[in-house]
């Protein structure tokens, strides 16, 4: 294994006095795709939003490409540029189009000219097959065009490392599929993901690892083919059963 | 088996009474009998106030004269010639007649300024502003006061009228969005003592009536300021005004703050951006879209309120017209009516077009596919 991008060592963190994260311990390599899942409210989604540090963890360390994430550091825009996200929300800035969405931040952050982040965002928005809704405001799109707009808009970025919050939680089923093969062929060109979901198959086909979480520790960590058919854990297969019976 | 033939029936035209202005008439007028009723009753009251305000304004006026008798007839009407008089008075106030020129540049060259930045397809907008915003306050400064580059100075206490009204209002509008918007910023700051200096400076402001306010920066500043300091009377006005607006615009902004989810600040924090450009490129264009509405009638406020300058002894325009009631050569039953329905009818044309403006905007700047 490769020197990890993302290196969680005993971890916890509480609002206010609820102890939300408890003893997290996990290394993750560049390339690696991880799935988490676990009932509501387990922490998965805390866990990954202290990676780009939307949450502040108060014990143990969080490394992310050799940095280290806590209060001193200076340089926090330059580490989130790094780190792309996906949110179940979308979180697109309704008041620009879906060109302006993609191309704002690598023009303001990165410093980019115009022409060179148009090329770019055209570049990714091909990729996720909606080039031809550039000029469109979100609000004009569906679920699932709205959600490839914001992977685009975090990969016009040129991140090393992708974080998904629940991406398929807030579409309609027809769409899901959209968003997810957006998703597998960004797992097979090599993108470091750590992914939030209840899509099952999705961690069949693409995860290197699946992690389970409940009551904010990680209860259970395995490679998809053993995590399914054979879990260790009880909670791990009572989860499980719940999941994948329907 | 062969499958049957489908033609679609031809379409007719729709029934005569459903369509065109019998059909509209039918639906939207005449619907039930209460709404026939109601219908008639309004246009009945309509067409009485109708005549009652055109009888007074064209039928029974007086058009032309030189002094009281011209407006001194056996019915009763508007009496035209007092405003045609005052006119001069009315709009410069008492600055010089030989010097009346420098506000008319000042005011074309604002009008010349203003108009093709309100129209969005015009470009070169970032020059425009600058000229606006840079040059021509300036420009209006020492236009207006003199003193310099060969101007007879005139002082302030000789300004009246519609020019002190616009003076006011233009200031106060500019001075109190930006203004405003930072005091509301501030008020959601996480810094404690941003976030109370913001609060405590909204509530004093919000909480005295603009009266004191002005009374305040007139007569009570000066007791504070050392020996020989002084500024001006109208400045301070001025001063007074834009913080006092800039008070209720922070609550009007604010208001528009806390519409814009919390994901959108995420979004842009997982995009690397910092406070001030979130700020800047995804808050406020949308909280202030937001909120045109109220900040728009916070300015219509203000412009209205520029007539209580007249509690420190600035003549603005509805001031100036209430003075010249006075004129013992103008004095007629109908010539403070006629001065009175003179003024609220420039403040209206202000204050609509602020309003059309507005809405014009609103329009302009939607995204949503449902509006």
């Amino acid at each position: 294994m490769t020197d990890p991008v993302i290196r969680i060592s005993d971890m916890n963190k509480w609002f206010g006095t609820f102890h939300v994260l408890r003893d997290i311990n996990l290394q993750v390599a560049a390339g690696e795709k991880i799935v988490i899942c676990g009932p509501s409210g387990s922490g998965k989604s805390t866990l990954i939003r202290c990676l780009n540090r939307l949450e502040q963890h108060q014990e143990g360390t969080i490394e992310v490409e050799g940095v280290s994430l806590d209060g001193s550091l200076k340089n926090l825009e330059s580490i989130r540029s790094n780190v792309g996200m996906v949110f179940q929300q979308f979180n697109l800035f309704p008041h620009m189009s879906v060109l302006e969405n993609c191309t704002l931040a690598p023009i303001w952050v990165k410093q980019k000219t115009k022409q060179e982040a148009e090329a770019l965002a055209r570049q990714f928005l091909e990729r996720v097959r909606i080039p031809d809704q550039a000029d469109k405001y979100p609000g004009q799109l569906s679920g699932g065009q709205q959600q490839r707009v914001a992977i685009a808009r975090a990969l016009c970025m040129n991140p090393d490392i992708m974080l998904f919050d629940e991406p398929t939680s807030a579409l309609d089923p027809e769409m899901i599929k959209e968003v997810l093969d957006v998703m597998v062929e960004l797992a097979e060109d090599g993108m470091t993901m750590l992914c939030v979901t209840h899509e099952m198959g999705f961690a069949r086909q693409v995860a290197d690892r699946v992690i389970f979480m409940d009551e904010g520790e990680i209860v259970e960590e395995n490679e998809p083919e053993a995590f399914f058919s054979n879990p260790q854990n009880e909670r791990t297969k009572m989860f499980l059963s719940q999941v994948l019976s329907h | 088996m062969s499958a049957k033939t489908w033609t679609p029936t031809p379409a007719r035209p729709a029934p005569a009474n459903t369509v065109g202005f019998v059909g509209w008439a039918r639906e939207n007028l005449f619907a039930t009998k209460f709404d026939s009723a109601l219908t008639v009753f309004c246009a009945g009251l309509i067409l009485y106030v109708l005549d009652v305000v055109f009888g007074w304004a064209i039928v029974d006026a007086s058009f032309s004269g030189e002094d009281r008798n011209a407006c001194l007839k056996q019915v009763q009407g508007a009496c035209w010639p007092f405003i045609d008089a005052k006119l001069g008075q009315f709009i410069y106030g008492r600055y010089p007649e030989m010097e009346r020129w420098r506000v008319d540049w000042v005011f074309a060259l604002g009008l010349l300024g203003l108009v093709p930045l309100l129209m969005p397809k015009v470009g070169f907008k970032r020059a425009n502003v600058i000229f606006m915003l840079g040059f021509y306050p300036l420009f209006s400064f020492f236009m207006l006061t003199g003193g310099s580059f060969g101007l007879v100075p005139v002082e302030t206490s000789d300004w009246g009228g519609l020019l002190v009204t616009l003076v006011v209002a233009v200031t106060g509008i500019v001075g109190s969005l930006p203004l405003g918007i930072l005091l509301a910023l501030g008020r959601r700051s996480e810094l404690p003592i941003v976030r109370a200096l913001c609060v405590g400076f909204i509530e004093i402001f919000r909480g005295v009536p603009l009266i004191t306010v002005l009374f305040m920066a007139s007569v009570m500043l000066p007791l504070f300021l050392p020996d020989g300091v002084n500024f001006d009377k109208l400045m301070r006005c001025l001063i007074g005004v834009a913080l006092f607006a800039s008070a209720y615009m922070a609550e009007v902004v604010r208001g528009g703050l806390q519409a814009i989810p919390k994901g959108q600040y995420e979004a842009a924090a997982a995009l690397g951006f910092g406070y001030w450009k979130t700020t800047r490129l995804i808050i406020l264009p949308q909280a202030l879209k937001l909120v045109i509405p109220g900040i728009v009638n916070t300015f219509i406020g203000l412009f209205k309120d520029t007539t209580l300058v007249l509690i420190v002894g600035l003549f603005d325009l509805l001031g100036i017209v209430q003075l010249h009631f006075t004129d013992s050569s103008w004095a007629t039953p109908e010539t403070h009516i006629t001065g009175y329905a003179f003024a609220a009818f420039v403040f209206w044309v202000f204050c609509f077009a602020m309003s059309r403006y507005s809405i014009f905007m609103e329009k302009h700047l939607s995204t949503d596919p449902n509006q």
